[in-house]
């Protein structure tokens, strides 16, 4: 960072509120819809004052219709807006599944090029935060696997702010999943004025010689916290994914190159995770470079279960120092 | 949109233009034009003393949940006369598809307190359906439930049981999803023994109904899938219990040109906030929220108790007793409840799948070498 960027402490949440805020005040087109998002500011703030400073027309509560919010925001970002679309928790976003899978990724290639879908939408996601029902899930795999559409994940205040701006300004659609669970429980310095950081570059968050631990999101923070605790016995390398797709190949492999041993973390159930997917990359890409198997601390193979139980659902530190050191003994 | 009426002036019996139906005036007399419905002097007690019981169920949840003691909570006061009187309305065999908020609605149709408790503990037992209970866990995703009530009513009939009818509710927000629309329509088509019940309580989260519909009403949408829809006064628990059996019934027997589907349009209020975790003040006007506290379903229907001898200070005081008592014995045993490990592979599927099953031995061997406290999260 140049010396001539001043900061501010933000928390995650209010990096994305930043964007937006910055975003908005860049370009007219751009405008957020949702539920709650306008005087409510949002069950989690994250739209908090855009409604005043903006005014109805680009802060818009609408009917509670996730499939309706995306459509008509497909519909927007054809015509020539940028729209932002709130989805209020990943685990409502299934009635717009449709929309997104069948055409918000495939406007541009259904039409040779000759429309495009500058789309964004966002969507608290992941477990942690003793919620009901469907409030805790990890599907970003759902989203990933759809060719078409960009997935990114911040784990900081500044990638918070980065990712969203960059992804406002893609004109292609990008799904922003925000981990709810450190929307708040840290600061951490952001760039004022306009910010991005490019969509598919993972951030090194930490580095090490050992092993490569690969993550995103809120599972950065025990992957962090377990390189601390194995400091001085082995050298984690914690690379923080970012951008799910397009992936970081470059970086992943250089990275296992380095090291040789890799670990995965994440919080969705582990079977058709997008774990498996950075495991075979791996060992397309660096197989002879691999002096042990690929280990995986994800998730359990089912639901996220009520909060009596979900402490021992999520991946934690202890888990990913065992995976570390059962790659090092190999 | 300023066109359209003031729901609150609609509820307003004065107004010669109001369609809602009701039986009790805001005092808890009853309206000339109406006459009380036909339950025994010991049922309407009952239907009081389930009321009462919702709503200090209310306010003593909202205080757990500042305590810590459980989770978020949507609180239901203001609601609770047209919950118990709907349910009332069913018979032991019907079925009911709740929302989030239908605490007392689910008690009267026989989940015991201490289920509805458990799961604001963290705990799945509280969703299991009891032998004798026909009461699904409370659905989460808005108007999920209206689709499968429709096609749960469609398949008990084509299964030769004709007289079980599914009573489903949701909210004014609800009627947004295409859910909604979808349900509605094969109801229709299919004539399903369901009853639709829309709590109107005028928000969702923060959203008016007037920005979920441009409609008038929500019992006019009823029309547009060829069934019955009715507007009901919430508020007033003897008119919803009298145009809630009515439907049950049409559902169950209906005459040779009708068909069995209803839309229930409940127009009530919600008194608090949609959830604790919700803040009403940055969205609404307190004021709005003082108006409808007039029409509190609780007092008018103590208020009509009282004034045809069916209530005395007497049988109220013995009322609150027992409501403080079975309140106090349901926290107690949902605290005593634990969890255990080994149900995070419980119930998944008929068999648990090998690989869950090895992910636990992992999760307990990692248990034993790192303590329990190293899966601390929060
Ligand atoms: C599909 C879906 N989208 C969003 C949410 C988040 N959410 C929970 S309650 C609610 C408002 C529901 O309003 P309404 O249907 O009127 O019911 P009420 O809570 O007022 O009884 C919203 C948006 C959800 N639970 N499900």
């Amino acid at each position: 960072m140049s010396s001539a960027v001043t900061t501010q402490e933000l928390t995650l949440v209010e990096g994305v509120r930043d964007a937006l805020a910055v975003e908005m005040g860049r370009d007219e087109r751009v405008m957020v819809l949702g539920e709650d998002v306008g005087e409510n500011g949002g069950v989690f703030r994250a739209t908090e004052g855009l409604y005043e400073e903006f005014g109805e027309e680009r802060v818009v509560d609408t009917p509670l219709a996730e499939s309706g919010i995306v459509g008509s925001a497909i519909g927007l970002a054809m015509s020539g807006m940028r729209p932002v679309a709130e989805m209020q928790f990943s685990g409502f976003s299934y009635p717009a599944f449709d929309q997104l899978v069948s055409h918000a990724s495939r406007i541009r290639y259904r039409s040779k090029g000759q429309y495009t879908c500058p789309l964004v939408v966002r969507m608290p996601y992941g477990a942690g935060i003793h919620a009901p029902e469907h409030h805790s899930e990890s599907k970003e795999a759902f989203f990933a696997h759809e060719p078409g559409l960009d997935v990114v994940i911040p784990s900081t205040p500044a990638d918070a702010k980065g990712l969203l701006s960059s992804a406002i300004r893609d004109p292609d659609p990008v799904i922003v999943m925000e981990p709810k669970r450190i929307y708040r429980s840290f600061r951490g310095p952001v760039p004022d004025g306009e910010y991005t950081v490019p969509i598919g570059e993972a951030n090194v968050r930490r580095e090490g010689a050992d092993v490569s631990v690969f993550t995103w999101g809120a599972m950065c923070e025990p992957a962090l916290g377990a390189a601390e605790e194995l400091a001085g016995d082995v050298e984690v390398e914690v690379v923080d994914l970012r951008s799910l797709s397009p992936l970081d190949v470059e970086t992943v492999t250089e990275s296992v190159k380095k090291t040789g041993r890799a670990v995965v973390v994440h919080e969705a159930p582990m079977s058709g995770g997008f774990g498996g997917e950075l495991a075979a990359t791996i060992q397309e890409e660096a197989l002879f470079y691999l002096e042990a198997p690929i280990e995986r601390v994800t998730g359990l193979d089912t639901h996220v279960p009520l909060h009596a139980l979900e402490d021992f659902y999520l991946p934690n530190a202890a888990r990913i120092v065992d995976a570390v050191e059962s790659t090092m003994r190999v | 949109m300023s066109s359209l009426p003031d729901p609150l002036a609609s509820i307003d019996h004065d107004r010669p233009d109001s369609d809602v139906y009701r039986v009790l005036d805001r005092d808890g007399s009853v309206l000339p034009s109406a006459s009380v419905p036909d339950l025994t002097d010991d049922e309407l007690r009952s239907m009081y003393e389930d009321v009462r019981l919702a709503r200090r169920f209310d306010e003593r949840m909202i205080s757990l949940q500042r305590q810590g003691r459980i989770s978020t909570y949507a609180p239901m006061t203001g609601q609770e006369g047209a919950q118990v009187a709907s349910g009332y309305a069913l018979d032991g065999d019907d079925w009911v598809f709740p929302t989030y908020r239908e605490h007392a609605l689910k008690y009267v149709h026989g989940m015991d307190l201490t289920a509805l408790l458990l799961p604001l503990r963290g705990h799945r037992d509280g969703y299991a359906i009891p032998d004798d209970v026909n009461v699904l866990p409370e659905y989460i995703p808005i108007a999920t439930q209206l689709p499968q009530a429709m096609g749960f009513a469609w398949g008990k009939e084509l299964q030769g049981e004709t007289d079980t009818v599914a009573m489903c509710h949701f909210g004014d927000g609800a009627t947004s999803e295409g859910d909604f629309h979808e349900g509605m329509n094969f109801a229709g088509v299919f004539d399903a023994p369901v009853v639709f019940v829309c709590n109107n309580n005028q928000w969702a989260i923060s959203v008016p109904r007037e920005r979920q519909t441009a409609s008038e009403t929500i019992a006019q949408k009823a029309d547009a899938y060829g069934i019955d829809g009715v507007r009901v006064d919430g508020t007033d628990p003897l008119a919803v219990y009298q145009v809630a059996r009515e439907a049950v019934l049409k559902a169950k027997c209906p005459s040779a040109d009708e068909l069995r589907p209803s839309l229930l349009e409940v127009v009530l209020y919600r008194f608090g906030a949609h959830t604790t975790a919700d803040d009403p003040s940055q969205y609404r006007d307190e004021e709005e929220a003082e108006r409808w506290r007039r029409w509190d379903p609780v007092n008018r229907l103590e208020r009509f108790l009282y004034e045809t001898g069916r209530l005395d200070s007497e049988t109220q005081s013995a009322i609150e007793d027992r409501v403080e008592e079975q309140l106090s014995a349901a926290i107690e045993e949902a605290e005593a409840a634990e969890a255990d490990v080994s149900e995070l592979a419980e119930h998944l599927r008929e068999e648990p799948p090998e690989r869950l099953e090895a992910q636990l031995a992992e999760l307990e061997s990692i248990r034993e070498r790192y303590g329990e406290e190293a899966f601390r999260h929060s």
